[in-house]
């Protein structure tokens, strides 16, 4: 007993799990677990509280418009953490000191159960938390998980090249998933036929999986866990004990197209002569072969044959894609590539081998859906829209240095849960291809290097705003500095993985900062700053409204109102280079007006767009994506806005569900439209007959993410039938969809404020870019569409060419 | 890869010119070199220098069943009353491991082969591996035939000329008592699946005598087993490790399916025995069941991880090709009846009947076969 113990505390004291790990047990509630051989993964979802602004329309004050006021925003948010099995009794332990007495409704609760280790642990299970534990299939669950995680989570699947560029290649989200391969690596192996949600078919295993690397690594070398065979591996060369093709043929088989390093027999070497070893005692003659050699022989050789096996499958099938999913790959290159070179071989590049970066967690999540739609705790779970915390989660490990020094025995997946559904934008041109992110940073070596500075210089900035936002709080500046940390830690990271948490882009550096904010209470940092630059900007309307009426030129006023939405959009406190200007106090819409580039513009589509709306064309009905606060939404928005309703089109201001940066919010501009009507009449009716609406997004980023819009906004569009979308600013219309295609008009307008992004683009600071296209019909010839985007460096000559 | 359909009953018609004796047909494998030698009984020779040289190599090779301290013949195959060139007289088959090439080529020279032909014909990857130290050190132009042409010719030739039975299937297989051995007529075999087993495995879809083509293989094949039980087991050979694993149980090294679940896994769509092996080597990431596992368990579960896979993949390419007859060759299946068994039994109950495993007497020696009817037809040319 005493041994034991002391075996426990000595475990416990390296890997003791704590609420970092296991966060947010207070409000845990349905639990499951995938109990593995080697890792489990515990699933539960709770509530995080947390505090957020809010606005509220304040008629007694003349001075301010709106109030904003502290409250509290829950979260629904889906736990899953990944630890060895081996650890299972500390983390049980944990949680159930954890939530002890918080729960008396656990003990009614069952508690679901899947994997292999299932039946072991059940018993251990049910008396540690003092739950009913009830299993559930395996493969049904795996197969419930890969399907809600390729359709939730963007990029969650990609295709290995190495020394491709990039490395990984994320495949963004699929809207058509189904038939696929799921190749689960356990132990075992099991392949399955996926045809739709509730149709699947287990065609084939191997008992070569997993299970035999580690047993048999465990029996030819010193290593003691999985991860130490990983690493052996990486440093061996297998051709010491391999034959390869040029061991037996001196050269490559070239008559049949065998290459020469290719394996003809694994392990061959090792199989010695009699006369080799007739001399030697066994010891002395193992010893020929190195711990590394071996490992890496034999990670090859299972990785190979897995990568045949799947592709025998999937030929035989008629499958074009395999997932690969389980405890075996964990992300390693080395495993990826083989398989992947496998599959490229055997099927000459037919079949497409893809990894998730979620694989491990497959069974825990279906295992968690299964319990969550049987007993409410999320009902309609798939119908939810879900997004993953960059905060939270852990990121995909790259390389042997990264599995070294990782000290963690924990990893983390996060996902909150969107208040509402969303659903693709409806007139996108082709929803299959569209991919929001104007630059791939994980391609774009040059970008990835400036922006991640970029990001890494700005943090300072953030933190002050954030501390300045709740300068009343006593702890702000403690979390304000936990922000910051984990910020540069995990950009740090990306510097030496850029693909950890899928393709890299602008947007996700913004989102992961809001994330990080968030984490740490800063829902809003800029509510103060947003309702002072509103105040401001709504005493200057009246005047701008009656400049733009002064003009009696159709032309010269149009032109005057692209200005104005240019000029607003000048006012961006998320632009470093305009910060600097801001904070001075000293920028006027006017002066913002002056910095604009002379026409012709950057990219200056004005005439095609006059042209059109001097012909007397006039669209149903606009959807305008807006931007920031203030001028940008008062002075520079509405009078555009105005115009459009004046010529009778029907308008929806499509803006932010929650709140980042100084970007207006739903919240928010439902207060500054009925200010703006009351100075407006033009905007008054037209709000009183809802010729002009506020939707909300569905968004919470500075970048705009088609894939992801509000259900409720997305039928509007539809019903409505709108025929013009504008897209206003940096964030979403440069970084994100400047190469976005729709089946109506658009019109995409920017200014340039950062001097990198405008030299890039063969602009200089405050270039204009005034995207106008006509709408298209999708051409269903394949390659066509995607032959017909520009990428921005084309775009680059075309802007300079005008 | 087709050629001409060659004439395996009558194979050299007279008149035609016979190459020089001796008549050899050789096949270096990555593992093993296999010989088949054409012992003429009709003694008849140009001049008596020569008789003598022949009568050498003759007598070294019949009178012996083993040379030096690896090379065998493999007496129990002879086939005696065969007809090659015209000339009647038995048909030898020798091994002996490819890594004692060099003893074999010193040996050639002390029997005075060099004096007798300019040239020997070869197959298998040594053939292009050792062909400069047979030029160097005896002066024996090789001569180089694809190995795949010489395989499907000597099974063609040896099925059809064999009088005992060569080619059989196992019935009851998944029964050690009541397995048998039975016989199966091989003259129309076509379409059907070559798995040649040997240091790798390659696997040919074959359609008619000479339309075929390698369709797959797999590096997990005979010398990955004899490897791996080397490491593991300390053995040396590949007797030794099929001693070894005749004795063990592979259950205590492997996990089964009821080794997770406790018995069969069973959900609505999906069955599995629990005495179905799920993980090869599963149990032995525990240090007590490494410690408990014995060499014996070791080999055997090296063997039928080898064999299962190997089964495995030649089942679904013979899916893929649409054929139902698969023929397992290769040395890896010398006295090796447990994989025979394994392989028959699972190609029965994973095709549930509609495909049959198939062996031949003569496992690894057709290319090396092949390879002497290529040499005979090479005669003419000379």
């Amino acid at each position: 007993m005493f041994a034991s113990e002391t075996v426990e505390t000595r475990v416990k004291s390296i890997q003791l799990p704590d609420e970092n790990v296991f966060k947010n047990l207070k409000t845990a509630r349905r639990f499951a677990i995938d109990i593995g051989g080697s890792l489990a993964k515990l699933a539960y979802t709770a509530t995080v509280q947390r505090k957020t602004s809010r606005v509220l329309e304040d008629d007694k004050d003349a001075d301010s418009i709106y109030q904003v006021s502290d409250t509290n925003e829950t979260v629904v948010r889906l736990h899953f953490v990944k630890f060895e099995t081996k650890f299972i009794e500390g983390c049980l332990d944990f949680i159930q000191s954890h939530i002890r007495g918080v729960h008396s409704s656990l003990r009614e609760m069952c508690l679901k159960v899947t994997g292999g280790g299932g039946y072991k642990y059940e018993e251990l299970i049910s008396r540690k938390l003092a739950v009913k534990v009830d299993r559930e299939d395996e493969i049904t669950c795996l197969i419930k998980g890969c399907n809600f995680l390729l359709k939730n989570i963007p990029d969650e699947s990609f295709i290995y090249q190495r020394h491709g560029s990039p490395e990984y290649k994320f495949q963004g989200v699929d809207l058509n998933i189904f038939p696929y391969l799921l190749v689960n690596i356990g132990s075992g192996v099991s392949l399955i036929k996926v045809e739709s949600d509730n149709q699947f078919d287990r065609i084939g295993g191997t008992a070569t999986g997993g299970g035999t690397f580690w047993g048999l690594g465990s029996l030819l070398t010193k290593a003691k866990t999985f991860d130490d065979l990983l690493l052996l591996a990486e440093k061996g060369d297998h051709r010491e004990v391999d034959m390869l093709v040029k061991d037996i043929y001196g050269g490559a088989y070239s008559l049949i197209g065998l290459p020469a390093d290719l394996i003809a027999s694994s392990f061959g070497k090792a199989a010695r002569s009699p006369r080799k070893s007739s001399h030697n005692n066994i010891e002395e003659t193992q010893t020929q072969f190195k711990e590394e050699d071996l490992a890496r022989s034999l990670l090859l050789s299972i990785s190979n044959d897995i990568g045949q096996i799947a592709y025998l499958h999937a030929r035989l099938h008629g499958l074009k894609k395999i997932y690969f999913g389980g405890y075996f790959i964990r992300g390693h290159p080395l495993t990826m590539h083989t398989i992947t070179y496998a599959i490229n071989y055997w099927s000459k590049g037919e079949i497409q081998p893809l990894f998730l970066r979620h694989e491990g967690y497959l069974g825990a999540i279906g295992a968690f859906l299964k319990g969550a739609e049987e007993d409410g705790t999320l009902q309609n779970a798939e119908k939810y829209s879900w997004e993953e915390n960059f905060a939270g989660s852990s990121g995909l490990a790259q390389s042997s240095r990264v599995l070294q020094t990782q000290n963690s025995n924990f990893d983390m997946l996060e996902l909150d849960r969107l208040e509402k559904a969303t659903l693709p934008f409806p007139l996108l041109l082709d929803p299959d291809l569209y991919q929001p992110d104007t630059v791939d940073l994980t391609q774009d070596t040059q970008a990835r290097q400036y922006w991640l500075q970029c990001f890494i210089d700005g943090t300072k900035k953030q933190e002050e705003q954030a501390i300045k936002s709740q300068s009343q709080e006593e702890d702000a500046v403690t979390r304000a500095a936990m922000f910051r940390e984990q910020y540069l830690a995990r950009l740090e990271a990306l510097k030496l993985n850029p693909c950890a948490f899928g393709s890299l882009n602008v947007r996700g550096l913004l989102d992961m900062r809001s994330h990080i904010l968030k984490e740490f209470n800063f829902t809003d940092s800029y509510s103060q700053q947003k309702q002072l630059e509103n105040e401001q900007a709504l005493r200057c309307l009246a005047d701008r409204l009656q400049t733009l009426d002064g003009i009696s030129d159709p032309g010269d006023r149009a032109l005057e109102l692209a200005r104005g939405l240019l000029a607003g959009n000048v006012f961006d406190w998320g632009a470093k280079e305009v910060a600097d200007i801001m904070e001075t106090g000293e920028l006027r819409f006017e002066d913002a007006e002056e910095k604009l580039q002379v026409r012709p513009w950057l990219l200056d589509d004005f005439d095609a767009w006059l042209g059109k709306r001097l012909n007397g064309h006039t669209y149903h009905c606009a959807a305008i994506f807006c931007d920031n606060s203030g001028a940008d939404i008062i002075l520079g928005v509405f009078p555009f806005v105005r115009d459009l309703l004046k010529s009778g089109s029907k308008v929806i201001l499509c803006v932010n569900s929650r709140p980042t940066l100084n970007d207006v919010t739903y919240q928010e501009l439902l207060i500054l439209l009925r200010r703006v009507a009351a100075i407006c009449p033009v905007i008054c009716e037209a709000a009183e007959t809802n010729q002009l609406v506020v939707m909300a997004s569905g968004q919470g980023s500075p970048c705009l993410d088609l894939r992801y819009i509000d259900e409720d906004l997305v039928s509007m569009l539809k019903s409505e039938g709108t025929d013009l979308v504008v897209i206003e600013g940096m964030g979403r219309a440069i970084h994100t969809n400047f190469d976005a295609r729709f089946t109506c008009d658009s019109l995409k307008v920017a200014v340039l404020k950062n001097r990198w992004l405008a030299q890039r683009f063969g602009g200089d600071m405050f270039s204009v870019v005034f995207r106008f296209e006509e709408g298209s019909r999708l051409n269903k010839q394949p390659g066509t569409c995607q032959d017909e985007r520009t990428g921005i460096y084309e775009n680059k000559q075309h802007g300079t060419s005008q | 890869m087709a050629k001409g359909k060659p004439d395996y009953d009558n194979l050299s018609p007279t008149g035609h010119r016979n190459p020089p004796m001796p008549w050899f047909g050789m096949d270096i494998g990555g593992t093993l070199t296999k010989l088949v030698y054409f012992e003429p009984c009709d003694l008849e020779t140009a001049n008596e220098e020569e008789a003598e040289a022949l009568t050498t190599i003759r007598k070294y090779l019949t009178r012996n069943i083993t040379y030096g301290q690896t090379g065998i013949r493999d007496a129990f195959l002879e086939m005696q009353k065969q007809t090659i060139g015209g000339r009647s007289g038995s048909l030898h088959f020798i091994r002996f491991p490819t890594s004692e090439m060099n003893s074999f080529i010193e040996l050639a020279k002390a029997k005075n082969f060099p004096h007798l032909a300019k040239s020997i014909c070869a197959t298998g990857g040594g053939a292009y591996k050792f062909e400069d130290d047979f030029k160097h050190q005896v002066n024996l132009e090789l001569h180089k035939f694809d190995e795949l042409d010489c395989l499907i010719e000597g099974i063609h030739f040896i099925d059809r000329n064999n009088d005992k039975c060569e080619c059989y299937y196992w019935k009851n297989p998944g029964d050690s008592k009541l397995a048998t051995k039975e016989k199966f007529d091989f003259r129309n075999p076509y379409p059907y699946l070559v798995v040649n087993i040997g240091s790798g495995v390659s696997i040919l879809s074959v359609r008619g005598p000479a339309e075929f083509q390698r369709v797959s293989g797999t590096s997990l094949g005979g010398g990955t087993f004899l490897g791996l039980c080397c490491l593991l087991t300390g053995c040396e050979t590949f007797e030794e490790a099929i001693t070894l694993a005749t004795d063990g149980d592979s259950t205590k090294v492997d996990k089964l399916v009821r080794d997770i679940y406790g018995g069969d896994y069973n959900s609505s769509k999906i069955k599995l025995p629990g005495d179905i092996v799920a993980s090869s080597f599963g149990q032995m990431n525990l240090k007590e069941r490494r410690e408990n596992a014995t060499p014996q368990d070791l080999a055997r579960a090296t063997l039928v991880t080898i064999t299962n896979n190997i089964g495995s993949i030649a089942r679904m390419v013979a899916v893929r090709e649409k054929v139902e007859r698969v023929v397992f060759v290769g040395n890896f299946l010398r006295v090796n009846t447990i994989s025979m068994k394994l392989l028959a039994y699972a190609m029965d109950f994973w095709s549930q009947g509609a495909m049959k495993a198939l062996f031949l007497e003569h496992e690894g020696y057709f290319g090396a076969m092949g390879c002497l009817m290529e040499y005979m037809k090479l005669g003419q040319k000379m």
